[in-house]
């Protein structure tokens, strides 16, 4: 039979369609968040942008300005490791008690509604507690107790308190539980599962998950710096705002050691765990 | 511990509504007692064992154990009741990396404390008794190993073993075998019996192998379609009656024994990672 080949691809309209339709949902955007690409490469700021960027080679490596880093990346390992700890204060407890898996009346049937309500309520304490970001913490706390580092610590562990909290019981709640519920159903309390059947089972995910935390804090703790929360963060606000481009980048590089040797921390702990 | 059903109807939490695995299940068992249930698969034997066990509330009739309803009394109350009768599944519920030593000393958790429990997790408290249930089924020398550098049928002798050390008086343990060769599968249920006689514990075993039940044990249940078949002596059970019991399933009858349960996937799924 002779039949003549389609005209167009059928569906072409509906492409254009939605390309069109991703272009003007994403002009807006573009408006709001003032998007000019090219003012970067304008004349006016070329030059400030080139300069300050020029100015981190050579980084600075004065004797005095590398102790001062020593110092501040001991602080910043301090602040991120004891705001982690007390994060896992708050995290700990509360996710023995969120997770449904040392449920002992959900082992025949339906949780108990006192039980699931309590669970309930936990979780969403924990949503309240990382909703709200360590900045905004951070920001209360240094009125609350002034400038420096215990800001920090405080704002890292309220809000990483929720996060380990929540991610804890996810975890413990996805893997294999039979271990669990038959030590349970055999009589052995909550917390004795948990130290027998649920802890063993899920000992390496738990640990690289903190330590994947910890560096998240080490990072984190950076931004808290720039709000006056001691730190690294702190220094590198400071020479910022001098236009002290040596600095900035000494300080960038003692970064990337950290949150590389925070990976291979996490890679060695697995493998001890595995 | 005895047991005592009346009319019992359960269903599995998991299963389907309309789908009944016990329909109207009476049995008596007397402390001290040794009993098999055999059936073809399907028939309710792991359903019967979780209602014995007092892990699931069946959905009408009684339950007795000891005398006591379990499902009467407080969550406390019916953890202690729990604590007092061991029930072991049929897949060995053995976390991967945890130590045989400890695997087998958890089945002591009822009777420590909580401090004593933790303190075992840094010492084994109890070494020479997990070393001598561990013989009981010759594992002795994998006594320190990890449980998931041990076979299948390792690990379900391991989770036999770890009867030994309850402190219960009613064992309630379904497929024991379903992992061992046939001389292994001889030990096993040789060292499980006698260690439930010597103790006068009461012993409830679900079985596949039916010549096993029928040479180890005294009184056989028949369990078909969520109800009793016969519950007789092992003398007066006859081949009709199995023929009966496994009319349509004769395969499972003549010694093939039931497809082994999956083990519990060594490897966790992966852990979804968020941060900004």
């Amino acid at each position: 039979m002779n039949t003549t080949p389609p005209r167009r691809d059928p569906a072409w309209l509906g492409r254009a369609f939605w390309f069109g339709a991703a272009l003007a949902l994403l002009w807006p955007m573009l408006v709001a968040t003032e998007f000019r690409p090219w003012a970067l490469f304008d004349a006016d700021s070329r030059g400030p942008t080139l300069r300050f960027l020029g100015a981190f080679v050579p980084p600075a490596l004065g004797g005095e300005f590398l102790w001062l880093v020593a110092r501040e990346t001991w602080r910043t390992v301090a602040i991120a490791t004891a705001g982690i700890t007390l994060a896992l204060l708050i995290a700990i407890p509360a996710t023995l008690m969120a997770t449904r898996v040392l449920s002992v009346s959900a082992l025949s049937g339906r949780m108990a509604p006192v039980p699931a309500a309590l669970r309930q309520g936990l979780r969403w304490a924990l949503v309240l507690l990382r909703s709200v970001p360590e900045l905004v913490w951070a920001l209360v706390f240094v009125r609350v107790v002034g400038l420096g580092p215990t800001a920090g610590v405080l704002a890292i562990a309220l809000t990483y308190g929720g996060m380990l909290g929540k991610v804890y019981a996810d975890i413990l709640e996805s893997g294999e539980t039979q271990a669990t519920r038959n030590l349970l159903a055999n009589g052995a309390g909550r917390l004795q599962s948990f130290a027998y059947g649920l802890l063993p089972q899920n000992a390496a995910e738990l640990t690289s998950y903190t330590v994947y935390r910890w560096e998240c804090a080490i990072r984190s703790s950076v931004v808290l710096g720039f709000v006056g929360a001691g730190g690294l963060g702190q220094q590198l606000d400071n020479s910022t705002k001098m236009f002290a481009g040596g600095e900035v980048a000494t300080m960038l590089l003692v970064f990337v050691a950290l949150v590389a040797l925070a990976d291979r921390a996490s890679a060695w702990l697995r493998r001890a765990l595995a | 511990m005895d047991i005592d059903l009346q009319a019992v109807h359960a269903r599995h939490p998991a299963a389907a509504r309309g789908t009944t695995a016990l329909r109207g299940v009476s049995l008596n068992v007397r402390a001290g007692e040794r009993l098999a249930v055999i059936g073809p698969s399907g028939a309710g034997k792991t359903t019967l064992l979780q209602v014995a066990a007092a892990a699931l509330r069946p959905s009408s009739g009684q339950v007795r154990l000891a005398g006591i309803d379990p499902w009467s009394q407080g969550t406390r109350a019916l953890q202690r009741q729990r604590g007092r009768l061991f029930m072991a599944p049929q897949t060995p519920p053995l976390p991967p990396r945890q130590r045989v030593v400890t695997a087998v000393l958890a089945g002591r958790l009822p009777a420590w404390s909580l401090a004593t429990s933790l303190r075992s997790l840094f010492y084994p408290v109890d070494i020479a008794g997990a070393h001598a249930a561990l013989e009981r089924f010759d594992l002795a020398d994998k006594l320190f190993a990890r449980v998931d550098r041990l076979s299948g049928g390792e690990r379900q002798r391991v989770g036999l073993a770890r009867a030994l050390l309850a402190p219960a008086t009613l064992w309630l343990i379904d497929e024991p075998l379903s992992a061992l060769d046939p001389t292994r599968a001889e030990q096993a249920i040789a060292a499980l019996i006698g260690v439930a006689r010597e103790r006068g514990i009461t012993l409830l075993a679900t079985m596949h192998q039916v010549d096993t039940a029928l040479a180890q044990f005294d009184r056989i249940v028949g369990l078909r379609d969520g109800a009793v078949a016969f519950d007789l002596p092992t003398p007066q059970v006859s081949r009709d009656h199995l023929l009966r019991l496994y009319a349509q399933h004769e395969d499972e009858l003549d010694g093939a024994p039931g497809a082994p349960a999956s083990p519990p996937s060594a490897t966790p799924r992966p852990v979804a990672m968020h941060c900004r």
